[in-house]
């Protein structure tokens, strides 16, 4: 509309023709409104009969006003779903509200294709509050329809995809459970008048582990253990630590010399990892001598966090093996050796550093070895298992601050006064 | 869960009067009963309850193995006279739930002691012999409807649906929400409903029946009262002077005068 030189006040003013056509939109007069509006009109009695109906809608419906005034029931122009839709839901949500919008049903045509229609629908009531008929507005709904019906399919295929990416997720939760219990022993060795106890955290069910311990006898008095944490995580960490498990497994029935051991690994791991991806791990490594009532322990670290040894008095001392280096990291490697002895009530405890870098606190500080030593003084003297259930304690305290995986090995000698042997996971 | 909370029971009226329990068919759930529960509570002890799936109901006890079978919903029935620890009820069912009355009698005894059933159709599909008011390619076609275009279906419903607490507006500006179903409970509510048949249920009935069918009704045509009517023995007739499915809404005075008629000859 051009506006150009109007007063808001007179539409049209001052542009030659602009009026005439102003007054002859005014001219448009209700019967031509309701006739000819851009969407259809109906009015029924309570009953459904169809009382008035606008061309517009006779048009879409091709019908005659003859055919319908008096003779149909509104429920005549739906389709059976329809039909039991405006029963079930349309006309009792009509009669308690007295108003109705935004409803999707399809109409008959004369030639039997179906129409997508919007309905809303108004209950006109007498003074005295008795409804005496009902308005409804028709809007075309075709072009609504196909886009829902878009929006349907796609929905489905959300819907789909969603239920499918589930069960892929469940059917790799299981694999890798399955792959990550067989990098672990199923259960700890039986071994006469030795205690232990081992515990894994795993800080996610959809990612494997870099962690790994194990525990088995050489012969009638010795036992070898190793316990580590391989570089990275997922299926390359899961590869390395099954070459490092069997590896130091091999070489401990080989040689006891667990110095050795770890240059038997350092050996595998740089010609298994070449070039651009070297794959390295930490680990303790040793092997427990009976000698009497005592245990005498060899062990060496290449790159681990020290082992503690939680005194029967009630000391905890630190199994110094600064100096170890990573295991497949460099050809000329050296590691540490420590020696001890464990009398009975002693414990050995091997960890892995996901225990000690856990964030804590406020400030998401690490936990850190000395807390750690404080809290195994706060224990000692403690046998295997009830270390490794306050230690399990501990990590769930955690909560958050703990994202690596940890892996957890006591060993030790049951107490004078305490006879038996057994172990426990 | 109590069944209190799950079915959403609400009891009203006079607690010393015979208790009615209101009984919502496929499509609503207890609000369908608003206009005559008033007339109803001034003499008798009145319960109503949603379905589990529907209204107010615990959507969470909705299973679908249990609700593809009127028996579930008769279950339904029988729990909630079991809390409330009903004798001899009148059960007033509306729709398919006239004969989810039916069958709630025959697993309760004692419990019910009479039936209203309020546009009843124990089976909808049109048999030799038997008008039920439907092809069998006209269910196929609503229950193919609801198959492939639920969110057509929906659109009174889905703002609700897709609704959540934490957007409340969309639930405001709904005044619909009172008849919102799951499109996926009202489809199996809608499969088990029109497929069923319990013709043969009903000539177990005993116990003194009304039956309550309108002049004009979409879904159950004049036939089905009648048929229902004739294989219930003893059973009494009352014609409303009513169009559509729903007489307790198009005329609730009426609806209500014959069901408090009916319950006040039966005595306390």
């Amino acid at each position: 509309m051009n506006r150009a030189g109007s007063g808001p006040d007179e539409p049209g003013a001052g542009v030659p023709g602009t009026h005439a056509a102003f007054s002859a939109l005014l001219e448009d007069s209700a019967e031509e409104l309701y006739e000819s509006a851009p969407c259809g009109y109906l009015s029924t009695l309570l009953d459904g009969t169809i009382a008035k109906i606008n061309a517009t809608l006779l048009g879409w419906l091709g019908l005659s006003r003859a055919d319908v005034v008096g003779r149909m029931r509104f429920s005549d122009l739906l389709t059976v779903g329809g039909k039991l839709y405006h029963e079930t839901h349309f006309a009792p949500l009509l009669r308690i509200q007295g108003h109705l919008g935004g409803i999707a049903l399809e109409l008959k045509t004369a030639t039997g294709s179906r129409l997508p229609v919007l309905l809303t629908s108004t209950l006109k009531k007498s003074h005295d509050g008795e409804p005496l008929l009902i308005r409804t507005t028709v809007f075309d709904a075709t072009d609504r329809r196909a886009y829902e019906q878009e929006l349907l399919r796609a929905r489905r295929a959300a819907e789909e995809a969603h239920r499918q990416a589930e069960a892929d997720r469940e059917r790799l939760r299981e694999t890798l459970q399955v792959l990550q219990r067989s990098l672990l022993p199923e259960t700890l060795p039986d071994i006469p008048g030795v205690r232990a106890a081992c515990h894994y955290h795993t800080a996610s069910t959809m990612q494997l582990g870099g962690d790994f311990y194990d525990l088995f006898a050489l012969d009638d008095t010795r036992t070898a253990f190793f316990l580590g944490d391989v570089c990275g995580k997922g299926p390359q960490a899961a590869a390395l630590t099954s070459l490092t498990r069997y590896t130091l497994r091999t070489a401990l029935l080989h040689d006891v010399d667990p110095v050795a051991d770890l240059a038997v690994l350092n050996t595998a791991l740089l010609d298994r990892y070449t070039g651009d991806d070297p794959r390295y791990c930490t680990a303790v490594v040793g092997v427990m001598d009976r000698v009497g009532d005592t245990l005498e322990v060899r062990l060496a670290s290449g790159g681990h966090p020290p082992a503690l040894v939680l005194r029967a008095d009630g000391r905890v001392d630190t199994l110094a093996t600064a100096g170890g280096m990573l295991v497949g990291a460099f050809p000329s490697a050296r590691f540490a050796p420590a020696h001890t002895t464990l009398q009975p009530g002693d414990t050995l405890l091997l960890y892995t550093d996901g225990l000690t870098e856990a964030r804590v606190g406020p400030h998401h500080e690490m936990y850190g070895d000395e807390a750690l030593e404080s809290f195994a003084a706060g224990l000692a003297p403690t046998a295997p298992h009830d270390l490794v259930d306050a230690l399990k304690d501990l990590l769930r305290g955690f909560g958050d601050g703990l994202d690596d995986d940890t892996a957890l090995l006591a060993i030790g000698l049951p107490a004078r006064t305490d006879t038996g042997s057994r172990s426990a996971r | 869960m109590s069944i209190h909370r799950r079915n959403n029971i609400r009891v009203t009226g006079n607690a010393s009067g015979r208790t009615v329990v209101l009984v919502h068919g496929f499509g609503c759930d207890q609000n369908m009963w608003r206009l005559v529960e008033p007339a109803l509570a001034e003499e008798n002890r009145v319960v109503l309850f949603d379905y589990v799936g529907a209204g107010g109901s615990d959507l969470s006890a909705w299973r679908e193995e249990r609700y593809s079978s009127l028996d579930g919903y008769a279950r339904d029935v029988v729990e909630v006279c079991e809390e409330l620890d009903l004798r001899d009820a009148v059960v007033v069912g509306h729709s398919v739930s006239a004969m989810t009355g039916v069958l709630a009698r025959a697993m309760a005894p004692d419990r019910i002691g009479a039936l209203v059933m309020v546009c009843p159709s124990p089976c909808y599909i049109d048999e030799e012999g038997y008008r039920g008011g439907f092809t069998a390619e006209d269910i196929d076609e609503l229950l193919e409807s609801l198959e492939s275009n639920y969110l057509g279906w929906s659109a009174a419903m889905a703002p609700v649906i897709m609704g959540n607490p934490d957007r409340p507006r969309l639930g405001e500006e709904l005044t619909n929400s009172f008849c919102a179903t799951d499109p996926d409970i009202a489809r199996v509510f809608a499969r088990t409903t029109f497929l069923s048949d319990s013709r043969k249920d009903l000539g177990n009935v005993t116990v003194p029946t009304l039956v309550l069918d309108c002049e004009q009704d979409v879904i159950a045509p004049p036939e089905v009262g009648r048929y229902v009517h004739a294989a219930i023995p003893g059973s009494e007739l009352v014609t409303l002077p009513a169009t559509g499915h729903c007489p307790q809404l198009s005329a609730p005075e009426a609806t209500a005068a014959a069901i408090r008629s009916f319950v006040s000859a039966l005595g306390r």
